[in-house]
C-alpha cells in the first residue's frame, strides 16, 4: 500500500494544471501547489477519514490560489484589456458580425477535444478579465467578492466579466464552431 | 427607447452576476424578442458557464 506521502505526490500533476489554467502564471502556480502539498502532508490528519484525495488536495488549493490572486492583483497595473473588443461593433453599437447559432453545444461539453480548445482560448484571456472570470466560473465566487479580492469598483468588475466573455465567445467562434 | 446591441450584450453578461432592474429587463426583453445576433450571444454565454463548470470537474 503506497503511503500517504507518495499518495499526494502522485496528485502534482492534476494540481500544478488546475493551478497554471486560474493563475495564468508558472511560477505563481507552482508555489501554490507546493504549499498546497506541505499543507497536505502536514495535515494528514485531518484527511483521515475522508474518500477523496484529489477533492480534499483540490480544496486546500483553491485557498492557495486565491491567497495568490490576491498578490498577483496588487503587483499587476490595472490598466490594460482593451481595444479589439470595441472593433465587434460599429458606431451605433450594432455586430458588424453578429453571432450565428451554435447548434447543440451541449453535445461539446463530454469532448475533450472541444474543452482543450476552450482552455487555449482561456490561456488567451487579458490577464485581468482571466482572474476575474475564473473566480466567477470556476472557482464559483460571487461578483462582490471578485471586486473586493481585485481592489475594483463592482462597475468595473462587470466590464472585466463581460470582456472575457466577449473574447472567449469570439475565440470559440473562430477556433471551433468556424471550423 | 430602443437598446443597441453593444449595450444589450452588456446586460446581458450583467445579468450573469447581478440581478437586473425591472427596467433592464424590459428593455433586454424587447431586444432580444428582434435581434437573432444578440439571442445566440445569451444562449452562448450561458452555454460557457456550463462550459466552465465541465471544465472544473474535468481533469
Amino acid at each position: 500500500m503506497k503511503d500517504f506521502r507518495s499518495l499526494v505526490e502522485g496528485e502534482r500533476p492534476y494540481l500544478l494544471r488546475y493551478a497554471r489554467l486560474q493563475l495564468r502564471d508558472g511560477h505563481a502556480a507552482e508555489d501554490a501547489v507546493q504549499e498546497t502539498l506541505l499543507a497536505a502532508l502536514a495535515g494528514e490528519a485531518a484527511f483521515a477519514g475522508r474518500s477523496n484525495l484529489r477533492t480534499w488536495l483540490t480544496g486546500i488549493l483553491k485557498h492557495k490560489i486565491i491567497d495568490a490572486l490576491r498578490r498577483l492583483a496588487r503587483e499587476a497595473p490595472l490598466a490594460e484589456d482593451e481595444g479589439e473588443l470595441e472593433a465587434l461593433f460599429d458606431q451605433r453599437g450594432h455586430w458588424r458580425d453578429a453571432p450565428g447559432d451554435w447548434e447543440d453545444p451541449d453535445a461539446l461539453l463530454g469532448r475533450k477535444q472541444f474543452l482543450e480548445a476552450l482552455e487555449r482560448c482561456l490561456a488567451g484571456l487579458p490577464q485581468k478579465s482571466a482572474q476575474a472570470f475564473m473566480m466567477r466560473e470556476h472557482l464559483g465566487f460571487e461578483t462582490d467578492d471578485i471586486c473586493k479580492e481585485l481592489g475594483v469598483t463592482p462597475t468595473h468588475c462587470w466590464v472585466l466579466l463581460y470582456r472575457a466573455r466577449m473574447a472567449l465567445r469570439e475565440c470559440l467562434q473562430q477556433n471551433w464552431f468556424a471550423k | 427607447m430602443m437598446l443597441s446591441c453593444k449595450e444589450a450584450t452588456h446586460l446581458v453578461s450583467q445579468g450573469l452576476d447581478r440581478r437586473l432592474g425591472l427596467a433592464e429587463r424590459v428593455a433586454l426583453r424587447l431586444h432580444l424578442a428582434i435581434c437573432d445576433g444578440c439571442s445566440n450571444f445569451k444562449k452562448q454565454v450561458a452555454f460557457l458557464r456550463k462550459a466552465m463548470r465541465r471544465l472544473a470537474e474535468s481533469d
